[in-house]
């Protein structure tokens, strides 16, 4: 599509990747690794009566065999608390269960072996006896008064309750023209990744140093967790994150079986590995989303929004999330309501619940999804009870954040916003006045199709004020060292991390046109703590927003420390010197030496530099928005649907996104981000559910059931942009890496309904499966004949 | 996900596989395209002591013609059988239902046979081997039996397969003239298996189809032959109602398993669906080739 943009630069390894050649945790190469399996508990909730481990222990290869008891002489136990929300308190975590498993999935036993295939045959060998335990499993009976607590001991399973309220919604939705309600509810979902958690961790017993190969996307945060639990300096314990397979927010917590392999590695004194399967992954990976939502939106006669009234229930699983805590998703649900409009009236309310699950944690766009999808549909439903065109509503109620700063009912910050010129942009790509009509002409036809649309904004680059004030050492800046080596090379070493974004290429091109050096002479370093400077790696689209403003700081800095020496050495005023190619011109254009030429002058023959103090050849910037939470984009994406309202099945038609990420630094890069998140969004609404039994049990933790989107089924997506600076840096990016996630799913859900109103049925259930559409539309009572 | 130990030979011949199965009956397990028994051993929901690994028995290749009907032999891979020129020709049914089969990787590996040993409920190939009435060959060492497809299917994952027999092929009846067949399937993604789904074979009298075989899948817990059908006469020009009631009619024989596809009722919902738009789609070509005569 932007194949003539010279902007659009392939990811350096990309090729490797393809070719076979990545470099993921289970490729590093350890001496005589240990593996390790985990026995998981097959319930739900249970209390350990009895273990016997000696079968296991002398089985084939087995090198030991760890439980919770074992570990606690190196492990510290931790426990996840945000400091302004004292109602998010979860039990005390330990690596290994010990008395009580809390899901079916907690790993119990850990037993390291030779191979992993010896260490899966010793698990079978270990014996435990079971009580069962009541399992909360549904939001209900989490929330019901006399529910049996997910972990004894604890005063109930109420982990979040958070309101909020601005103006006077009840007298608003009293006095509104049209006021319209609707249920939502979101399944739980995991973010599968191609590469599953792995971790190899290696302690040198001679020095007490502890090195952990993680596929995770905060190795500096990781570094914390672990140099805290096992009561090292920080200085003794190294995290490199090496090529990671997608991650997704998932690998950003700090999983208890992960610290149990660190913990081994210590006691052992020996490198031991763990890389997750595809099935455990579905019962230790975190999962996210699970929520109801009862929405409410009052409009008056002129199509303008008055009041909205949301509540939310939230799931959590069995424990918060460490060291960030699952309340997130929640909290954005509430909070994100209607960020892209006017409202002077809301009141949300957010309830969450433990519950016998697997934890809940981190997914791309964290409850942003959920805000959106509620703000949407409602607003379609107003616009169909007052009679106006959907397009035309949203247009009419847009925040008013273009040029001046905004806050939204809920508390969202806003600034230099675009959301009508997205919209008019959008409106035009999609050629919306054809679709309707032929929308109309098809449904006579006894096709249904539908339109819907999803305006969003999206919280990017998202600063200390978040994590810092719960007191949660998760760092919020980005950094970026510079070196320009003795062979005139350049080496940037980014706290930024890359699961597969393409943030290095970002990176590298703006460093490369900062600096005036080639491409390939410069290496980006990322993911390792001894190398690259303290920032948060990748969470909450951060990359090139925060991590690419530090490298254009560093390479202003630097470029002017080099020219500082090469206007001594060549006598002239840097300020007439350029660099370019690497290579210093003068005012001529002529080139007078290289990078190269400086850098070994500086390193080796200094003597030949006529200044006092001779600038360094290595820079360390670093950037956090600290005036402002987050960096907010936005957009509209909408989509195109086909409902077979027989077979109950869901076709996607057409995909369009325009979004505004600020100054775009490589569109293909951003492109394939959106649409990577528009596939996790239509996979949110059409394919992805952790089916639970009310029993507690995950009934399809399989990739054969649980569905994830397919190629097959997806649509062309098709972007455009429009790009408004943020004024907030000097490169002016904002983020994009969780745009398309934010809207998808709303704008499949306004498109399925919107496809279902002749049919007077609507949709209330994420995924739309096919008997969810059926049922729906039995209810309606208005189901055609077949055709 | 890593295989429980087992013993893995690989005879050169039938015979010695068969042998291997007779001395180790109920615990070695046939090893063929691999794609439904490698995912259950390294899942470990089945760990046979022994896998015989037939891919080296030249004798099962191989499709070949029979006259009556076609050969499909054991090792024959789904993707031969799509790619094949004379099935296509021969046995129509064969080539409406195979793209629904799983994906291009996964049939370039599995067999044909190999899924109707298996006997998943939502597979198509045993659909199709019931509708068309094929016979399929069992091999013991010192015996050979052929038994109906009709009979072959007895439960979820049941067949009439003996421990120590061997599927070596399987014989479809090649399409008479005046036959006309159907397929149609829902699930949830391309290449899934199916909720449920209709494989139809039919006899085009003048004017109407008779001699119905209709096939339900996915929905029960394995495929369905539904004895309604057989009475059913659908005139060319029967009017939608006509056949919206036919369609129910046959599902009424349907006993359909509530899983996480959903309950027993929708599926027997949608099989009425796609039931009747196969039929239709049969008639309307019955039609063209009646005035093509
Ligand atoms: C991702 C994926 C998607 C799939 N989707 C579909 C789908 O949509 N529809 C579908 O029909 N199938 C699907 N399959 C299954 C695929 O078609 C299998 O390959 C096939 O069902 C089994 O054939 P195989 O040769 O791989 O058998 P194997 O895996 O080798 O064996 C399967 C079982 O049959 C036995 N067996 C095999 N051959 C014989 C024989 N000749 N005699 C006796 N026993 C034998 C084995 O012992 C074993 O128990 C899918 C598979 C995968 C991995």
């Amino acid at each position: 599509m932007n194949s003539g943009d010279p902007r659009n630069v392939p990811r350096r390894e990309a090729a490797r990747l393809v070719a076979g050649k990545g470099r993921y945790t289970d490729d590093i190469d350890a001496g005589d690794v240990g593996h390790i399996a985990f026995v998981r508990s097959p319930y739900p909730h249970a209390r350990i009566d009895r273990m016997n481990c000696d079968a296991a222990r002398v089985a084939p290869g087995v090198i030991a065999v760890i439980t919770a008891d074992d570990l606690s002489a190196v492990c510290k136990p931790w426990e996840t608390r945000l400091a302004l929300l004292p109602t998010h308190l979860s039990p005390e975590q330990i690596p290994l269960a010990r008395d009580e498993a809390c899901w079916q999935g907690e790993a119990v036993v850990a037993i390291v072996a030779k191979t992993r295939a010896q260490a899966e045959d010793a698990c079978e060998r270990v014996e435990i006896d079971w009580t069962e335990l009541p399992a909360i499993a549904d939001l209900d009976s989490a929330a019901a008064e006399d529910a049996p607590p997910v972990k004894s001991g604890m005063p109930n399973n109420l982990g979040l309750d958070h309101g909020i309220s601005t103006g006077d919604p009840d007298a608003a939705f009293r006095d509104a023209a049209a006021v319209v309600e609707h249920d939502f509810t979101f399944s739980r979902q995991t973010g599968v990744t191609l590469e599953p958690r792995t971790i190899l961790a290696s302690f040198d017993p001679r020095v007490r140093e502890l090195v952990v190969q993680h596929s995770h996307q905060a190795p500096h945060q990781m570094r914390e967790v672990f140099s805290a639990q096992l009561g090292l300096p920080l200085s003794a314990v190294r995290v490199v994150a090496p090529d990671v397979g997608g991650a997704f927010g998932m690998k950003l917590c700090a999983y208890p079986d992960e610290m149990a392999v660190a913990a081994i590695a210590v006691l052992l004194g020996r490198p031991v590995k763990f890389c997750a399967d595809r099935l455990e992954s579905f019962v230790s990976d975190n999962h996210a989303r699970e929520a109801r939502v009862r929405g409410r939106l009052a409009v008056d006669t002129d199509g303008k929004l008055l009041a909205m009234d949301v509540a939310v229930l939230s799931g959590f699983g069995a424990y918060a999330s460490h060291p960030r805590g699952s309340a997130g998703e929640g909290l954005q649900a509430v909070h994100m309501i209607a960020a892209p409009y006017q409202l002077a009236h809301y009141r949300g309310r957010v309830r969450g619940y433990f519950q016998n699950k697997v934890p809940s944690g981190i997914l791309r766009a964290v409850g942003q999804p959920l805000a959106c999808t509620v703000t949407e549909q409602l607003l379609d439903l107003a616009a169909r009870k007052i009679g106006l065109d959907p397009a035309d509503f949203r247009r009419r109620n847009y925040t008013d954040a273009d040029d001046k700063p905004a806050r939204s009912a809920a508390g969202i910050v806003l600034s230099q916003l675009s959301l009508r010129r997205c919209h008019d942009r959008l409106l035009a790509l999609m050629n919306y006045d054809g679709l309707r009509r032929r929308q109309t002409e098809l449904r006579k036809e006894k096709c249904y199709r539908g339109i819907g649309f999803a305006a969003f904004i999206e919280q990017t680059g998202v600063g200390p004020q978040l994590y810092g004030p719960q007191n949660v050492r998760v760092s919020a800046q980005e950094a970026c060292r510079l070196t320009v080596e003795a062979d005139g090379r350049v080496r940037c070493a980014t706290s930024v991390t890359d699961q597969g974004q393409g943030t290095r290429t970002g990176l590298l091109q703006i460093l490369a046109q900062e600096l005036g050096v080639a491409p390939d002479t410069i290496e980006i370093v990322t993911g390792d703590t001894q190398v690259t400077p303290l920032g948060g790696g990748a969470w909450a689209s951060r990359g090139v927003a925060l991590g690419g403003e530090a490298t254009l700081r560093a390479a202003r800095r630097l470029k002017s420390n080099v020219l500082t020496i090469a206007g001594s050495l060549l006598q002239a005023d840097p300020a007439s010197l350029q660099l370019q190619g690497g290579v210093v011109c003068n005012a001529a254009g002529l080139a007078q030496m290289s990078l190269a030429d400086i850098a070994t002058t500086v390193g080796f023959r200094s003597h030949l530099i006529p200044l006092d103090d001779i600038p360094d050849l290595e820079v360390v910037e670093s950037f956090a928005p600290r005036n402002t939470p987050y960096i907010a984009a936005n957009g509209i994406q909408a989509a195109h649907v086909e409902v077979d309202p027989e077979l109950g099945t869901i076709r996607v038609l057409d995909f369009w996104v325009v979004d505004d990420c600020g100054r775009v630094i490589n569109p293909m890069l951003v492109d394939e981000q959106i649409r990577g998140g528009v596939v996790q969004g239509i996979g949110a609404a059409l394919y992805e559910q952790c089916i639970y039994g009310a029993d507690g049990q995950l009934e399809n933790g399989s990739l054969a059931d649980y569905l994830v989107p397919m190629a097959g089924e997806m649509p062309d997506i098709r972007i455009a942009h429009v790009e408004t600076p943020t004024a907030m840096t000097t490169l002016g990016a904002r983020g994009v890496g969780e745009a398309g996630t934010v809207g998808a799913a709303a704008a499949i859900w306004t498109a399925v309904n919107d496809a279902l109103v002749p049919l007077g049925a609507t949709v209330t259930e994420q995924p739309f499966t096919p008997e969810h559409v059926l049922d729906r539309l039995a209810l309606a009572g208005d189901q055609p004949r077949p055709t | 996900m890593k295989a429980p130990i087992f013993t893995y030979r690989r005879p050169d011949d039938l015979d010695g596989a068969l042998a291997l199965l007779a001395d180790h009956a109920g615990e070695a397990q046939v090893l063929a395209g691999g794609q439904s028994l490698m995912p259950t051993l390294n899942m470990r929901l089945s760990s046979p002591g022994m896998l015989v690994d037939i891919n080296r028995i030249a004798s099962l290749r191989g499709i070949a013609d029979r006259g009556e009907a076609i050969r499909v032999g054991a090792l024959v891979r789904h993707a031969e059988v799509a790619e094949s020129s004379l099935m296509a020709a021969r046995i129509p049914l064969i080539a409406l239902a195979m793209p629904h089969v799983a994906h291009m990787a996964v049939r370039n590996r599995g067999t044909t046979c190999g899924s109707l040993a298996l006997a998943d409920p939502s597979a198509e190939m045993p659909a199709v081997a019931v509708a068309l009435d094929a016979r399929i060959v069992l091999n013991k060492r010192g015996a050979t039996r052929t038994v109906s497809a009709r009979a072959f299917f007895q439960g979820l994952y049941q067949t009439a397969r003996d421990d120590d027999e061997m599927i070596t092929e399987i014989l479809f009846p090649v399409a008479r003239k005046n036959q006309i067949f159907g397929f149609a399937e829902l699930s949830r993604r391309h290449g899934d298996f199916a909720t449920v789904g209709v494989a139809v074979r039919a006899r085009h009298i003048v004017g109407a189809l008779d001699d119905l075989s209709v096939v339900f899948f996915g929905s029960e817990p394995a495929p369905l032959l539904s004895p309604g059908a057989r009475d059913i006469i659908l005139a060319a020009d029967c009017t939608d109602t006509t056949l919206a009631d036919a369609a129910r009619a046959m599902t009424a024989d349907m006993e359909p398993m509530d899983n996480q596809q959903g309950r027993g009722e929708t599926k027997r919902k949608q099989a009425a669906v796609l039931l009747q738009r196969t039929l239709r789609d049969m008639l309307g070509r019955a039609r063209i080739r009646s005035s093509d005569v």
